[in-house]
């Protein structure tokens, strides 16, 4: 009962959010401010992970697929298509919602214990929306950017392997990059992606949101918002990945 | 004026209020006075909104706040005013944003003129070259009147003041006190101040509501206070040493 209680609570909450903003110049500037917050703070740890994973996965394929009948640029091949479909969209948005949704929500968990949230409804401020919107846009905007150069970074990161681990021949490697691409995976990716954002932003809100208590609980919340944040993404991406591969 | 026309609140079956009526004078500074855990801050909280009653009705003037939706409590929001216990500024704004916000939001007014405005308030509550500040640079009691000017920013027909002084040294408490007043009475608002402090009571209680066991126990001026023969809200006036010194009948 209470899994029933909470979806229907954070659907109210996101028909709150969504009401005609007060002042709509207010909160394009807190886009803005959010973009850089949750987004280009992000690029660090996004490119890191994203360099060594492709490293890996370029290792991995090469040491596993030892046949004669396999053609070796099939290395290249399988890095790129792991990296486009799985790991840059699905893999980099579970390392966000523990980046971002925990910061989302232990933010707005402590302005509800300090009241901080009490001051902006008192105002007469939409409160969720004023707070969680902005966050949603904001993250449903620069995601899919984060994704594109960690897709970008992770294959940087394949042929920086082969070339200094010599498991593929360069020019082989570059070929399976290029072999049969189809745009429709990055398209397919980016989809993912901005669920997933939205995902993030807005279970991580509601977690923050309806945090009670002090300090104790607004760590509580913020667990919790990265947990069911994870959770919801490995469900959505079984559900995306059939919709639109299949 | 606000009007509380019998208001209950129970938790989880425990009652907090019980059928509590009362009126808020405009132009006064009303206080509601009580134990910890009488129900003053629920009776508070239900009065803006951040807890809704089981029954009961809140009237702001003519307005019956407790029949209106969302869109219609938040039109009187914007004439509240609130000062939270632990001041509730936004810790991401320094203090110039603070005063800011409430005007970025609800008005039309020019960049000049909202700065001006943020002056006056700050300067209202005697605080100079602190724009720049954050809250986590501020005093307590600095914090309070960045609060005070936050809440006045925006000219509010109604202001909330919940344990206004509440871990204050005497002499800031009474500052705070005493802005508190003459504010009511300069802007001729409504002022709620929730508290347990007698020498606020003695300093602005034009009306003084006594909270008891969620249920109105006693009202009236500061000066009757000291007379009732109310033995509850006497065991709370006379709790301290300083008030026992005071008490009518012990005077030569």
């Amino acid at each position: 009962m209470k899994l029933f209680y909470h979806i229907g609570r954070y659907f109210m909450l996101l028909w709150i959010i969504v009401q005609k903003p007060e002042k709509a110049s207010i909160y394009r500037r807190q886009i803005i401010v959010e973009l850089d917050h949750l987004g280009l703070e992000s690029l660090g740890i996004v490119a890191i992970i994203s360099v060594f994973m492709g490293a890996v996965v370029t290792i991995q394929t090469a040491f596993n697929t030892d046949h004669p009948l396999l053609p070796i640029y099939a290395i290249g091949f399988a890095t790129r298509q792991s990296i486009i479909l799985e790991f840059s969209p699905t893999v980099i948005s579970l390392i966000l919602a523990g980046k971002v949704g925990s910061r989302i929500a232990s933010e707005i968990g402590t302005m509800r214990v300090t009241e901080q949230i009490d001051a902006l409804e008192i105002m007469g401020v939409n409160a969720a929306g004023y707070l969680i919107l902005p966050k949603i846009v904001a993250s449903m905007i620069i995601n899919p950017f984060l994704v594109v150069a960690s897709m970008f970074l992770g294959i940087f990161g394949g042929w920086l392997a082969a070339g200094v681990t010599g498991v593929v021949p360069l020019g082989n490697f570059v070929y399976g990059i290029l072999f049969e691409f189809d745009p429709f995976d990055v398209f397919y990716a980016l989809i993912k992606t901005v669920v997933f954002a939205l995902i993030i932003a807005s279970v991580s809100g509601y977690f923050g949101f309806y945090t009670r208590g002090g300090a104790l609980q607004v760590g509580h919340s913020s667990t919790r918002a990265v947990v069911f944040s994870s959770i919801y993404i490995i469900i959505f991406n079984l559900i995306l990945t059939q919709l639109l591969l299949v | 004026m606000i009007r509380v026309e019998n208001l209950s609140k129970s938790f989880d079956g425990q009652p907090v209020l019980r059928d509590v009526s009362l009126a808020f004078v405009q132009g006064k500074t009303n206080l509601i006075i009580g134990r910890s855990g009488s129900g003053k801050t629920v009776l508070m909280k239900c009065l803006v909104g951040l807890l809704e009653a089981d029954s009961g009705q809140i009237w702001y003037d003519d307005r019956d706040f407790s029949s209106l939706g969302f869109r219609g409590r938040r039109l009187i929001r914007k004439e509240l005013g609130m000062l939270f216990q632990g001041a509730a500024l936004f810790d991401s704004m320094n203090v110039n944003d603070n005063i800011l916000f409430p005007l970025n939001m609800f008005t039309n007014m020019s960049h000049k003129e909202k700065q001006q405005r943020v002056d006056f308030c700050l300067d209202r509550v005697d605080l100079q070259n602190v724009h720049h500040l954050y809250p986590s640079d501020l005093s307590g009691g600095m914090k309070k009147r960045v609060a005070i000017a936050r809440a006045i920013a925006i000219k509010p027909r109604y202001l909330f003041c919940d344990e206004p002084n509440s871990g204050l040294d005497p002499p800031t408490a009474i500052l705070i006190d005493k802005l508190i007043s003459e504010i009511t009475s300069e802007l001729n608002i409504t002022t709620v101040v929730n508290t347990h402090d007698m020498n606020s009571v003695m300093e602005i209680g034009d009306t003084v509501a006594f909270i008891h066991r969620g249920a109105l126990w006693w009202t009236g001026s500061r000066k009757e206070i000291l007379h009732t023969g109310n033995n509850e809200l006497n065991q709370f006036v006379y709790a301290t040493e300083l008030m026992r010194t005071i008490k009518p009948e012990t005077r030569p």
